[in-house]
Parts: structure tokens; C-alpha cells; sequence
């Protein structure tokens, strides 16, 4: 398994070059090879979406592909959105409605709203429910998450008037 | 009570962090050097170990080591039990079982570590654990609790005369003598299901040995950072100073975080020691579901006496209990079942017993509930049984025997988790279930909207529940307040933190004593470098028994503001003002000195310091409750089951509840509705299952099914009832496992009043559609 394979990968707007073993998770490499540690790993088995990334601006999970499949492609990760010093409206608006609480899922929901927010800019409360579904939260019982995304859309939206 | 910054719904300090990704948790730790851990786990759930050749594993590039019981020598000890055997009660039997390191001699459940890889990297360290040859003589394996019990069943612990871990027996009152006087006596076998704790962050464990300062520092996303220091120094032969362990940002708890003596806790220093080499070990989630710790899982007889008009003489309970293969977590869950099933209503006479059985399972130990859910469950399943024999409705039969504000503080006789006997110390349960009533229109659902439901074939029933959740448990915390040169403010206590708010709740308590800016208050949680006392995060104590020893901190920090202010200003204390940020003579603002340089001044570099005068704007205080606080409440659920499809549509949801005094509203409603989550989740989805031979069916979240958004309903209703406690200052009670609670008994009793013209009898706790579809068809057709 040692073979390495060389990469190139679009991260947050920085081209990374590597050499990958074939077998390395894309989130692993997310992780451990770019420090990028917003991405959160939480089952490896594609059914928490805690590891949710944007691949060509999809919403995907990391865990379920390898680094080598993201060559040539464009990653977005949490760390693209805001900063703590200036929050993306949609951060801003989870902090807001207290959104999240041990924090561990919220990127991946986060990576997951975007793109949904982009296409559905005035959801309703059940396309929300639909949209985050499959990105599990074991501290909220979703309602405040519900709450923040709609707030969200009122606030992306509006900034776009 | 509400304040400038206590009572408020302050946004959380430590949001942000965590919303951009730069929160740092246990798995975001690197330290240059670093190598990686594997664990080869057992198959077998009962097996005699024959051999485990781990030659191969040794010679795979990249691995640096490789560990079986045989190679740790006389490291290889088991135990010391995390919580002691309840002695405090009379005739109490416990047999002590603690983890071992690792597996040796025999296996006892599936999933449990056999053998120890360090790596170069993860990936290698797992590619190592298949190169290891294990060679094992399957048992058959001890499953079926009741089965378990008795004299011919296989052992899980041979040394042992049968699988009985502890038999526990409380009687308050005298229940035999109440039975003869009895116009009822229903009797009834319940299940409380199996569950998962299932934070979204697996555990993990960071460990780095420097050899030139003999001083090992650990990160670790555990509940109990102090207990677990002490673990380590007390097996590695070091004194506590030279063992740090610092939590980072924890992604959740639940429970099974506690741990301080998996096999990972117990090696790792170990090893890191030998190896002179800094170490991460990452749980997956497999691991997660087969090796750490689960709970519920109870086997419960009920006996319930009353008389005509539904007043209860008596209750008696025997259950059944899984502590799984081992037990080191002493009786806390079962002890909690025995405190929380009668706890509420008026019960003078009560009888009840933990038959604590070792199967070959993984260890159970607390998870959110913690043995309060099953004693509710079972309790309230009765007061449904009762209804229906007595023709009452669930909700009048209850606000019969519910207990009286008057009768508050009322000794209970049964000693619980914390070994000392139950006082409940305040509340109103009657207007918490009124309350909730009013919320959900009972009167309304039963009187119009059932029937006109039931009309149009649409299949609505209600269920209505009351509880109680012991909170804020002994022994103690502390922390310590102090101002910086700056103006801002540390806080540091030995409690930690998994996401319920504390950075800001702890804050809050502190601007409120010293009029600074919340966000100016820096809360350290659970880093036994700045705070070195501590039991932990369980119980729902953080706001209360952390928050009342930073609430004491904090005033004594306040007085001594005054007294070194007043010297400074020149005027009496009684003339001093605390200004945002500053300390200021009273009505003239203009003369004040920031707390800051007043920081400055409490601690003079030359000159003379009184005697009794410690240095710095700085308090050290404790708390310490002679009981619980209880938390009460009462929850209605109104469900709509297809009979077909078994499916479930969750109507309403309403819950009342009372926490006593509220330090953050916002933070509050995402506590209940947490637990509210993980309640529902326990009373339809979520189900650990094992298979006659042990082996774990629900090992993935494929199989273990949590609560995804379109399952919960559309909007918790929660009111809020306030009856300080009695015990702290500022009134406080937790809420942490609260909303967990009534879910499972309140689905119950709806699915039974929704399918109408059957006679069901649900007595499991867990009911997916499959389980209610062989409900219904066990029941009769009315």
C-alpha cells in the first residue's frame, strides 16, 4: 500500500500539491495532510455528515471518498466561510439562534446549508428539515438549527436586496 | 433573580470557535513525534484465549509496537473501580469486577481489547491488527439477564459462584403489609431497552511523556479530567504534579465519556513512557458501539397496590440490571432507577430490588438519564395500568397521587448514587402537570379532537407523564475567580465541558458579582493544571455545583474589590461602588481605579502585606450539597400511528419543567430540547441489540438508528415552572437529563390510546414499527 500517487487539489482557493497513498480518506487528508481541522470526522461510514465538504461546490462527504478522487477538483471546507473576528451570516445567524452545541456536527451542517441556501434562498421550515436530514445532531434536537437557517436565508437574502 | 447578565439569554462565548472550525478538539492535537494507536478487539463476546501471535504485527514497516497482557509484566492490574460499592446500604452485596488493561485469560464480551499496535500512523496501525493471530476457544455467551441470574447459567467471571455483580434490596415503609389492606394489585414485566450514548466525537486519548521535566500531559474528551489524572498518576506510580490532563473542546458526552479506566485511559501512559514517544489514540465509531460503555437495559417485575378511588399504598420493584462483563462504574445507574421510580408521586410504602448481572456485554455506565429514565418508565407504565383497571384517566389518576408542595422536603428512605437518602427538595409537581395540560388541551383533544379525529379513521392518541430528575449530586467542586492585571477576569474549575454552554453560563455568574462585560470573563473548564479538584461532568451539576462554588468565589472576589478599593479611594467600604470594569466611590463615578490596576495593587511586588491578606483580586471556593436538587417536570405527546405502516407522526410535544432558578433561558431550551431528542430517539429509533452469541447486530449508525431532523416534531412546546432550591444560593437545579426522561413512557401511553380498538400492552421502552406492529398483534381486538 506504500505507492504514492500525486495529487492536486483546490482547497479554500489554495492549490495543494501531494503525494497520496490511494487508500487516504479524502477527509483524513483533509485533516492530517492540510491541518484543516473544521472538518469533523464523526462515523466514516457516510451516515453522520459531520465531514461535509463542498466538492465542486457539493455538498460531500469526505469520508466516503479518497484524496486521490478530489485531483483536479475544487474543495470548500468550513474554514472558507468566516472567520470568528467577521462571521458568515450563516455562522452568524447559528450563534444567534444557538444553533449548535458541542459544535462537533455544526461544520458539516453548515457545508451543507450553504449550497442549499444558495439554491433555495426562501426555504420553507420542512425543505430545512429535509435539507439537514442526513447530517446527524445529537445535542439540539435540530429545532434551534432549523430556526438559525431560516434566519440565515432572511439574512443572505435581504443582504442581497 | 434575573440580573444584568444572570437570567439573560446571553449568546454562547464559545459559538464562535466552534462555527468556524477552529475549535480545537482531542483529534485536532498534534505533537511532533507523534505515533498512533490501534486496537485489535475480540470477536468473541465469551472465549478462553489460547494464544495471540502478534510476530507478524511486529515485523510490519511502520509499527513500533506491539502489546498483549502478557507484555505488560506487572503493569497488567485491574481496576481500581471509578465509584465505589455502596456500602452506605444495609445489607448491600457487591462483587467488585473492575476493567482489566486488556483481555487476558478469557474474553468477556465482544469488541473487548486484545492486543495494543503503535504505529507510524493510524492507517498502518489497523493494517498491523490484521496481521495478528488470534487463537480462542469459544464459550457460550451469557446474554438473557434473568437467565443470567440463575445457578445454571454459564459464568462470566468463573471465579465467581454465579453471574450476580450485586444484589441491592431498599424498603421504605412496610409494602407486604400495605398489599393486604389493597383493593388492586396489578403486577407487570417491563423491558427498559438498550441505548447508545453516541456522541457525534468518539473518545480519544493524546498522551506525551517529556522525559527531561518527568511531567506526562494528556488531552483526552473525557467527562472526568481530575478522576482521571489521579487514575494515571496513582497506576504510573507518579505524583499527581506530574500528571496534566487538559479537555479540549469536547464534541459531546453523554455518559460514556466518564471513563477513566478503558483500556486506553490504562495503557496509553504506559506506553508512552516506554516508547519515550508522544501517542493519539482516535476511537472509530465501530469501536464506539462495541468497546465503550452503553446503558438502560433493565428486566423490571412491578407490583403496584391501590385502593379503589386510585390512591397508591405501595409499589414493589425486582430488576433486573445489566452491568454488562464488568462493573466498574459501581451501581450508579440501578441506584438511580431505585431513586427515580418512586420519586414523584405519594408511594408510603416501597420495596425494591437490584439483581446487578454480569452478561457478556460491553459495560454499561451512565448514559443521559442515567437509570432515572428506566425507574420513570416503569413507574409511569403502572400509573397507565392502574388508569385502565380502575377506569380513571391517566392524567386524573396521576394529579391524584402526585406530591404536594407542602410535603417538600420530604425524606424518601432510599439511598441513591450518592450514598446518602433521597430528600426531595422543593417544587410544585401538581402545577407542572396541570401546566401541561392547560398547554396541550387536554380537555379539547379528548372531548373534540380525538373523536372527530377517530371519525375521519385517523388514529390520535395522547400520552401524559410526570418525572423528576435528581440533579446537582455530590461530593463537590470548586473553582477559582480571578481578576487580571488587564480587568479581565479567569475562571478555572476542574468541571469540564461537552457542549452545554458552561463558558458562558460560568461567565455570566461572574459579571454578575463583578459588573464586568461577560465576554470579559475567560471560563477554563477541566485542565487539572489550573484547577486541580474535581469529581466531574455527570448528574447535571455543572450550573449547579460548579456554578455555586464560582457564584461563591466570585462574592468573596467582590469583597475584596471593597476592601482594597476602599483603601485606595480613601473612603469607607460601604462607599464603594462597582462600576462596568472599575471600582468607583459612590455617586461621584469620576473617582474610580479599574479593576485592573486594582489587580495591580493587591499584589505589590515590595512593601509590606498584612498578615491575612492573600495576594491578588483572587478567590478559591467550593460547594458541597448534602443531597440532590430535584428537578421536576410533566411532558404530553400527541402521535399519529398509520396502523398499517406502524409509522409515527409526532403531533405535539409539550413539556413543562422545573429547574429552579434560570442563569441562561436560551442555553435552558437547548438543554430540554436535546434531551427531548434523545428521548425520542430512545422511545422509537435507537436500540442496541445483541445476538444469542453475543454479538453486537447494532454496531453502526446503519443499524442504530439516532433521531434525524424529520423525525422530531415540528415545535417543543416547553413552559417553565421556577421553585428555587432550597440548597444553593442561587437557587439553581440541572436540567442536563431532564427532556430524556419522559419521551419513552409518554410514546407508550399515546400509541396505546391512538390504536384504540386494540387492548395493547406495550411493555418495552423502545417501540420501532416492527415492535408495535408484534404489540398490536399480540393484543386483543376491543
Amino acid at each position: 500500500m506504500s505507492q504514492l500517487f500525486p495529487i492536486k487539489v483546490t482547497v479554500n482557493g489554495t492549490v495543494y500539491e501531494r503525494e497520496v497513498e490511494p487508500r487516504l480518506l479524502l477527509s483524513d487528508f483533509i485533516r492530517h495532510d492540510l491541518g484543516l481541522f473544521g472538518t469533523h470526522v464523526g462515523c466514516e461510514h457516510g451516515m453522520c455528515g459531520a465531514c461535509t465538504i463542498l466538492f465542486d461546490g457539493e455538498p460531500v462527504r469526505s469520508c466516503l471518498i479518497f484524496a486521490v478522487q478530489a485531483t483536479g477538483h475544487e474543495i470548500r471546507t468550513v474554514e472558507s466561510l468566516g472567520s470568528p473576528e467577521h462571521l458568515h451570516p450563516l455562522q452568524e445567524a447559528f450563534h444567534e439562534k444557538h444553533g449548535l452545541q458541542c459544535g462537533f456536527c455544526t461544520p458539516g451542517i453548515l457545508m451543507t446549508v450553504v449550497p442549499f441556501l444558495e439554491q433555495h434562498p426562501h426555504p420553507s421550515e420542512d425543505e430545512i428539515r429535509e435539507a439537514i436530514d442526513g447530517n446527524i445532531c445529537r445535542c439540539t434536537g435540530y429545532e434551534k438549527i432549523i430556526e438559525s437557517v431560516q434566519a440565515a436565508s432572511e439574512k443572505m437574502s435581504s443582504g442581497k436586496q | 433573580m434575573a440580573g444584568k447578565y444572570f437570567g439573560q439569554p446571553v449568546l454562547r462565548l464559545e459559538d464562535k470557535h466552534l462555527l468556524t472550525g477552529r475549535a480545537k478538539f482531542v483529534d485536532d492535537i498534534v505533537i511532533p513525534g507523534m505515533l498512533h494507536a490501534a486496537f485489535l478487539r475480540s470477536d468473541y463476546a465469551h472465549a478462553i484465549i489460547k494464544n495471540i501471535d502478534v510476530t507478524e504485527a511486529r515485523k510490519h514497516p511502520g509499527v513500533v509496537a506491539v502489546y498483549t497482557a502478557e507484555d505488560l509484566g506487572d503493569y497488567w492490574k485491574v481496576g481500581p473501580l471509578q465509584v465505589p460499592p455502596p456500602f452506605a446500604i444495609k445489607g448491600a452485596q457487591f462483587n467488585a469486577r473492575p476493567l482489566p488493561p486488556i483481555a487476558k485469560g478469557k474474553v468477556r464480551f465482544s469488541g473487548e481489547p486484545i492486543a495494543i499496535v503503535i504505529a507510524e500512523s493510524r492507517y498502518i496501525a489497523e493494517d498491523a491488527c490484521e496481521d495478528i493471530i488470534f487463537d480462542a476457544e469459544p464459550l457460550p455467551a451469557v446474554i438473557d439477564l434473568e437467565k443470567a441470574w440463575e445457578d445454571t447459567s454459564v459464568l462470566v467471571h468463573d471465579d465467581l459462584p454465579s453471574n450476580m455483580a450485586a444484589l441491592v434490596k431498599q424498603e421504605a415503609g412496610d409494602y407486604e403489609a400495605a398489599k393486604k389492606l389493597a383493593d388492586v394489585v396489578i403486577s407487570k414485566r417491563f423491558v427498559a431497552d438498550h441505548v447508545a450514548g453516541a456522541a457525534m466525537e468518539n473518545r480519544g486519548f493524546v498522551v506525551n511523556w517529556d522525559e527531561r521535566t518527568q511531567e506526562m500531559t494528556v488531552w483526552s474528551g473525557t467527562q472526568a479530567p481530575l478522576p482521571l489524572r489521579s487514575a494515571i498518576a496513582g497506576r504510573m506510580g507518579l505524583v499527581e504534579n506530574q500528571v496534566r490532563v487538559i479537555t479540549p473542546y469536547i464534541g459531546g458526552g453523554f455518559g460514556p465519556k466518564v471513563m477513566t479506566s478503558q483500556s486506553d485511559d490504562v495503557l496509553l501512559p504506559w506506553i508512552a513512557m516506554k516508547l519515550n514517544r508522544p501517542i493519539k489514540w482516535i476511537e472509530d465509531r465501530r469501536e464506539n458501539f462495541l468497546g465503550t460503555t452503553s446503558e438502560r437495559d433493565q428486566v423490571h417485575h412491578c407490583e403496584m397496590a391501590l385502593k379503589k378511588d386510585g390512591t397508591i399504598l405501595g409499589f414493589k420493584d425486582v430488576f433486573y440490571h445489566n452491568t454488562g462483563a464488568y462493573d466498574p462504574y459501581g451501581m450508579t445507574v440501578p441506584l438511580n432507577t431505585q431513586t427515580h421510580t418512586v420519586s414523584n408521586y405519594r408511594v408510603p410504602n416501597f420495596s425494591t430490588e437490584i439483581r446487578m448481572v454480569f452478561t457478556n456485554e460491553m459495560v454499561v455506565t451512565p448514559v443521559r438519564g442515567a437509570g432515572r429514565s428506566e425507574g420513570v418508565f416503569v413507574m409511569e407504565r403502572m400509573m397507565d395500568l392502574a388508569a385502565k383497571e380502575l377506569k380513571m384517566d391517566p392524567a386524573e389518576i396521576r394529579l391524584k397521587n402526585l406530591l404536594k408542595t407542602e410535603e417538600f422536603p420530604l425524606n424518601t428512605g432510599v439511598i441513591g448514587q450518592d450514598f446518602v437518602v433521597g430528600v426531595l427538595d422543593s417544587g410544585d409537581y401538581k402545577v407542572n402537570l396541570e401546566k401541561c395540560l392547560e398547554m396541550v388541551d387536554y380537555e379539547k383533544f379528548r372531548k373534540e379532537i380525538q373523536p372527530k379525529a377517530r371519525k375521519e379513521g385517523k388514529h390520535l392518541g395522547i400520552g401524559v407523564v410526570a418525572f423528576t430528575e435528581g440533579t446537582a449530586v455530590g461530593p463537590y467542586e470548586g473553582a477559582r475567580v480571578t481578576v487580571g492585571n488587564n480587568g479581565k477576569v479567569s475562571v478555572s474549575t476542574g468541571y469540564s465541558t461537552q457542549g452545554q454552554g458552561h463558558f458562558t453560563v460560568f461567565a455570566q455568574i461572574v459579571a454578575e458579582q463583578l459588573n464586568v462585560k461577560v465576554e470579559d470573563v475567560r471560563v477554563i473548564t477541566g485542565d487539572t493544571g489550573h484547577f486541580h479538584w474535581g469529581a466531574g461532568t455527570f448528574a447535571s451539576r455543572g450550573a449547579t455545583i460548579a456554578g455555586s462554588a464560582i457564584h461563591s468565589a466570585s462574592v468573596m472576589v467582590r469583597e475584596k474589590i471593597f476592601a482594597t478599593a476602599s483603601k485606595f479611594l480613601e473612603v469607607p467600604e460601604d462607599q464603594v461602588e462597582l462600576c462596568e470594569g472599575s471600582a468607583c466611590v459612590k455617586g461621584h463615578p469620576e473617582k474610580f481605579i479599574s479593576l485592573g490596576e486594582l489587580a495591580g495593587k493587591a499584589n505589590p511586588m515590595r512593601g509590606a502585606v498584612e498578615a491575612d491578606v492573600k495576594p491578588g483580586l483572587e478567590a478559591t471556593a467550593y460547594y458541597a450539597p448534602p443531597h440532590c436538587a430535584t428537578g421536576s417536570g410533566a411532558c404530553a405527546m400527541i402521535i399519529d400511528v398509520d396502523p398499517e405502516t406502524m409509522m409515527i407522526k409526532i403531533e405535539r410535544f409539550v413539556l413543562v419543567h422545573d429547574c429552579g432558578t434560570v442563569i441562561n433561558p436560551l442555553l435552558l431550551e437547548g438543554q430540554i430540547q436535546g434531551g427531548v431528542s434523545m428521548g425520542i430517539g430512545n422511545a422509537f429509533y435507537e436500540k442496541i441489540i445483541y445476538d444469542d452469541n453475543g454479538q453486537l447486530m447494532t454496531a453502526s449508525f446503519m443499524d442504530y438508528l439516532m433521531p434525524q431532523a424529520t423525525d422530531m416534531p415540528k415545535k417543543m412546546e416547553i413552559g417553565h415552572n421556577v421553585h428555587p432550591s432550597p440548597l444553593n444560593t442561587l437557587g439553581i437545579k440541572g436540567v442536563g437529563e431532564a427532556g430524556a426522561l419522559p419521551p419513552s413512557p409518554a410514546f407508550c401511553q399515546a400509541v396505546e390510546d391512538a390504536l384504540y380498538e386494540y387492548d395493547l400492552d406495550i411493555t418495552e421502552s423502545n417501540l420501532n414499527p416492527c415492535m408495535l406492529y408484534e404489540f398490536r398483534n399480540k393484543a386483543t381486538k376491543r
